[in-house]
Parts: C-alpha cells; structure tokens; sequence
C-alpha cells in the first residue's frame, strides 16, 4: 500500500515520539524532521551543557514563529523541513576501501584540480593509513597554533572546553531571529569551527591546509565562530577546491567573525559544491548568513569564490561599529547551466572614518541567472565614511541573466560613496583572435575569464588562487559550442 | 606552402570572393594590393579559418594538406599566422600571459612538452629587443589602451615568438606613424627566411617600401585581377587602382 504524503509524515512524527530522541540512537543519521525533541537530540548526542541546548531551543522557538525569505532573485522548490534529517555523523559518507571504487569522473576533476592521492582518499571518505603524511601535518601544525595560543578546534570542542568564549560571542554577531535560516541554524547547527586569536598575535600561518584535512564530512548546518582579539591577525580559508558530491538539498550556515580593536581577519571561501546537472536537476541549496562586526581600527575581508550549487543565497557582510574600522568584500561568483546565485554585501557604517570597499565579479553561462545585491548603509553618527563599490559582469552566450541590485542609504553628509558597475560579453573576435594563436575555444574562455576576475582573484593567498583559477575553468567547461 | 585554387566565399549568402588562385611557396614575399571592399580581409580570414565565412567552392592547400576543414586553432598549431587589422582586447591578461599560453597550447597540441619559464623569458627578452618594445609592455593587459603603433607592434611580437611558417599580415601598416612602420618593418625582414612565407594585405604602397615583395597581386571584386613584380606595385600608386579595373 502507497502512503500519501501526509501519512508518511504523520508516521514519522509519531515514531520520533515515540523513541523521543533522548536515550542514545544508534544510527548515524537521524530521520527526518524537525522537532523539539530532534533539537534536544543533537545537543545531547554533541554531549552539549544545558545552557547550549536552551539556546537551541531558544531559537527553535523562534523559527517555528519565522517565514522563509522570498526577495531574493532565485526561483527553487521550497524546501520541506520536516523531511530533512537534522544529524548525520560524519562517518554516514560512504566508506571505499581504494580510490579504484571511486566514481572516475569525480578523481578525473581531482586530478585537475592537482590534488595529492592522500588527499583525494581524504575528500571521498578512503580510509587512510595513519602514517599518512596529513595526519602528521595536522598534528605539527596543532602544536605550532597551541604554543601561540591560538584555540583552532571544532565548536562543539570549543562549546565543550571553552564555554566562556563561545557563550560570550555566539549569536553576537548574526542573533539567533536574524532571518529564517540563520535561526534554523541556531537550532540544528551540526558542526563547524572555532578560531580564537589571543592579543598581539599574528597567526604564523594561513588556517588552510588544516581546515582542509579536516573539511571532508562537515555537515548540513555549519556554524563558525572566528574571534581575533585586540591587535591579532588571522587569515582564514574556508571550504576546499574539490568538487564536493554531497547530495544534501539544504545547506544553511552560520559564520561569525569577530575583530577586536586593531585586529585583522582575512577570510576566504570556495565555494564548490553540488550545482546539479546539465538540466538543472538536483544541487545543493545554500542558504548562508556571514558577518562580521569590526571594532575600533580593525578590518575585516571578505573573498569568496562562488562556483557550486544550485540556488545560492549569500551576504557576507561587515558592521563597521569601530572607528576607523574597514571592511572589504572581493567576490567571483560563476553561474552555469541553471545556477541561480544572489549574492553580494552589507557595509554598515556605523563608526567615524570607516571605510569599504566591494568588488564583485559576476560570471553566468548557459541558462543561469547571476544577481549581486549589495547595501550599503552610512549611518548618522558614521562621520567621513567611505565606500566604493565596483560590480562588473561577464556574460557568456545569450540565454544567462546579469542582475545587478545595489542599495545605498546614506544618513550622513560627510559620506563618500561611489558605484561603478559594467556587463561585458565574451565576444566571438576576442575567441577568434585566441584561435588564430593556436588557443583552443575552452581555453580561450578560461584565459578572458581568469583576465575578467584577475582583481579578485589576486586577493586570494597565493596557493588558493592557483587552485581557484583551475576551478573556475572547470565550472565553465563545456559552456560554449 | 600555400596553394589557393578557385576559392568562392560568402558571408550572409553574399557572394565577396569569386574564384581566388594563388601560389606561395616558402621563403617568398607577396602582396595582396586592391581598393577597399575588394575581399583582401575576407581572404586572410578565411585562410585563418574564421567561421563567420562561408567557403562555397575551391580549396586551401596548406604544406600539401586540403584546411578547408579544419578549425582555426588547428590552422595556427600548423605554423599559419595572421597579424590581425583590428586586434581584440582581452582585460586582465598580460601580453606575457597571453604569449606563454599560446607558445604552450603549440607545443601541447604537437605533444611537446611545455617551454620552461627561463627560456621563454629569454625569448621573450630577445624578441622584444628586436621590436624595440619596452619591458612595461609586456606586463600591460592585451591590446588595453594600446595606440595603433603598440597594437601593430604587439601582432609582430606575437609572430616573432610563435616562429609561423605562414604569415598574414592584414592592413598592418594602417594606424602606423612612419617610426612605427619602419620598426614593424624591420622586425618582419629579420623574421623572413628561406623557409617561411609572408603575405601582406595592403592597401598603399609605402609598407612594400620597406618589406619588399616577391610579387604583388592586385585584388578587384573578390578575383585577382592583375599579377607582377613589385614594380606594379609602384604603378598603383601612379595610376590608383582605376586603370585596372
């Protein structure tokens, strides 16, 4: 007998009920749905103290209360939330015993991408030996940070052993009511990182090779926590070059960063997972909440590299409360197929003298739709602020869409605030002219659009850049003819 | 080297050359001479094999190969190369940048090995020495806010390191002060040897002044009308191109 959709539900519901989530489950992966009891679960099964669990909760409250945004400039099946499952552990991947039984065309991208066999055994869940050389990376690097101070750990370890920070600085900078994703995210946050930079450190390296050892299996609801206490530096990469298969519809994440007076944070993305197919069947929903908030001369970066999934929906944003404080938002994002990306900035100027600057890159093909929107907000008392902003877009072919949606609210005379923006198509003489020189056409398009995104491009510490420009390429493979 | 026989081309249906014969053999020097609109663009193009021309009848015999099939990229890695009477713009891209890429897309394509980075820069160095091109040159985006003079002078870089067996060299003395003329000039003579072919499309005679031709073909209503020496050039310039038609 079929169950209609409603029954399957209603038995679902009842089941959660009736185990009610509090004594240990065995499975990895939860069933589906969303309820208090699923709240309580997750926490208990991440051995949360009480006061995360109520500040879970809390949230949940407040999420059953919200509606999902609808301004954005993306169409996509609503997703429903009670057919997600809100945990899966890590150890859910599938498991292979070599890369021979790894899908070929996923190791073929690999290979373009130059990354090392350990680290595609790593990406696609191989088991590994433990005399493997990144094991032993991660451990010199662990003890480098430690002797600095530096806290580099998951969140549910910092929760777990630095309770005091985390309860401090959670929810600080994106609150828990934020919008309707952020809020699920408080609620149902599965993992993630936690970085904290003691007083007048500089971080001795990028938090790169580390994150990326240990990217492979984060799941659904990341949450991340970059605190940089006065006068410290970090540089801060998040995600990874590898093509990520993960079938997971919804991706909603949380980042915060904060700078304490003088300090600096660089944080860069590469985004690059799951677009969907060639008909737009499939691909992950990434619904991201990032910000940042600089206090008295601080700064904060922001460089992302938008080449995955299949609706992206993201704001990485800085609140210049400090004076003197600056922010900086260099972004790539490439649409291809039927992506649908609306991504952009907020720069609240809150502080004297802040200054920002925004430089968005956008690149669609096929049948995509690329949209940047951006706020910029100059408030009263933000005495001299600046900003510039620049968004250029290249289109490929005649079926994709530019948009571009700029906000500027200024409350202050003494603002400064300049736009330029540009829309450029790859023309067939600029290929031509790369053929006559013995360019083949995809390469021709990868070299106009690496030219194109350059400027951003070159605001990425050196070995991502390389691997980032490889991408591009390959998230544009097959986007002529 | 080259062999053009009965070539027909249209563009939108429309009928610009009409049975081109032509014969060049390696280390000659010949010039396509002809009033505008008479097809001498057309005819590069379509020996570089630009796809916006329709080839309706003849063949292109290329070092004894039929490349009237093949795409332009193929036509380059063969040794054919066109020095382009407007060239395009590419934002970002370095004339280093863009050199390496095309040098290495040769050699891959002819299954070498890429040129290692120390030798290419010398070839570099050395080449643009012979154009007289300054080293800031090349870190400038291609073609980006360059004047006519650094354009024409560019294309002859490019060709100087690509070493064609092939060149076209389409108008390439349009938008030239006569410095810049004598420089680019200089630069195809040093390049020519018994082994390579140069055509040049022009509509004046001052640039076969300064490359000299093996012979000049004059070009009318897409047909060669009158073939000779580089003296006919000279009676072009006396007479215009009236006399001919």
């Amino acid at each position: 007998m079929a169950y209609t959709e409603e029954e399957l539900k209603k038995e679902l519901e009842t089941k959660e009920y009736e185990y009610g989530f509090v004594t240990d489950i065995e499975s990895d992966t939860f069933p589906v749905g969303l309820n208090e009891g699923i709240v309580k679960a997750i926490s208990k099964r991440k051995e949360e103290p009480e006061w995360m669990t109520d500040w879970r909760l809390k949230a949940f409250k407040s999420w059953q209360e919200m509606e999902e945004p609808k301004w954005a400039n993306v169409k996509y099946p609503k997703p429903d939330f009670q057919k997600i499952s809100y945990y899966s552990a890590p150890k859910g991947k599938d498991k292979y015993n070599s890369l021979d039984e790894v899908d070929p065309e996923l190791l073929k991208t690999f290979e373009k991408l130059g990354i090392s066999i350990n680290e595609q055994k790593k990406l696609t869940g191989v088991a590994i030996d433990i005399v493997v050389d990144s094991v032993s990376v991660a451990t010199t690097f662990k003890e480098t940070l430690s002797k600095k101070g530096i806290i580099f750990c998951s969140i549910s370890e910092a929760i777990k052993n630095h309770p005091d920070l985390v309860k401090k600085y959670i929810g600080s900078v994106v609150p828990q009511k934020d919008n309707f994703y952020a809020t699920l995210n408080s609620a149902v946050f599965s993992d993630g990182s936690f970085c904290y930079i003691p007083k007048g450190v500089r971080c001795p390296m990028e938090l790169s090779t580390y994150f990326r050892i240990n990217q492979a299996g984060t799941g659904q609801f990341e949450r991340t926590l970059v605190i940089a206490d006065k006068d410290s530096y970090v540089s801060y990469l998040e995600g990874c070059t590898a093509p990520s298969r993960d079938e997971n519809q919804l991706h909603a994440a949380v980042v915060e960063l904060v700078a304490l007076d003088g300090a600096e944070i660089k944080y860069s993305t590469v985004q690059n997972w799951f677009p969907g197919n060639k008909n737009g069947k499939g691909g992950v929903f990434n619904f991201v909440t990032k910000r940042g908030i600089c206090h008295t001369n601080s700064k904060i970066s922001w460089t992302q590299v938008e080449t995955g999934s299949a609706v992206t929906w993201k704001y990485p944003s800085c609140i210049l409360k400090g004076d003197n404080s600056i922010g900086e938002f260099y972004s790539i994002a490439v649409t291809n197929n039927y992506q649908q990306a609306d991504t952009g900035t907020k720069m609240i100027h809150i502080g004297k003298n802040t200054k920002s600057t925004i430089l968005s890159k956008g690149i669609s093909a096929g049948k995509s739709q690329n949209s940047y929107r951006g706020l910029v907000q100059i408030n009263a008392k933000a005495e001299n602020a600046r900003n510039f902003s620049q968004c250029d877009s290249l289109l490929m072919g005649n079926k994709c869409g530019a948009h571009t949606f700029p906000y500027i609210e200024v409350k202050n005379k003494t603002a400064i605030v300049e736009h330029e923006a540009s829309t450029s198509k790859i023309g067939e003489d600029q290929i031509f002219y790369c053929n006559q020189r013995g360019i083949d056409t995809e390469q021709a398009i990868a070299l106009i659009v690496n030219g194109f995104s350059k400027e951003v491009l070159n605001k990425l510490p050196m070995e991502f850049a390389v691997e980032a420009q490889k991408l591009l390429e390959i998230s544009l493979e097959g986007s002529v003819g | 080297m080259l062999t053009i026989d009965n070539l027909h081309v249209s563009v939108e249906g429309k009928p610009i050359l009409n049975g081109i014969n032509l014969n060049v053999r390696a280390g000659e020097v010949h010039a396509i001479m002809g009033p505008n609109g008479s097809g001498k663009s057309t005819l590069s193009s379509v020996i570089a094999g630009n796809e916006a021309y329709e080839v309706t009848k003849g063949d292109i015999i290329y070092k004894n190969e039929n490349i009237i099939e093949l795409a332009a990229e193929e036509r380059a890695q063969k040794g054919i190369f066109m020095s382009f009477q407007y060239p395009v713009e590419i934002p970002g891209i370095t004339v280093t940048n863009f050199i390496k890429t095309a040098i290495n897309s040769n050699l891959r394509a002819r299954n070498e090995e890429k040129m290692p980075a120390n030798i290419m820069l010398k070839k570099i160095r050395e080449k643009a020495e012979l154009l007289e091109i300054d080293s800031k040159f090349l870190s400038r985006s291609l073609n980006e806010g360059f004047s006519g003079g650094e354009k024409k002078r560019n294309e002859i870089f490019q060709m100087a390191m690509l070493e064609p067996s092939l060149s076209i060299l389409d108008e390439t003395d349009s938008g030239l002060d006569i410095d810049a003329l004598k420089i680019v000039a200089n630069g195809v003579n040093k390049l020519k040897n018994k082994n390579n072919a140069v055509i040049l499309i022009t509509h004046y005679q001052r640039l076969l002044d300064h490359i000299v031709p093996d012979y000049v073909h004059v070009l009318h209503e897409g047909r060669i009308v009158k073939s000779g020496g580089k003296e006919l050039a000279h009676e072009l310039e006396e007479k215009g191109y009236d006399w001919i038609k």
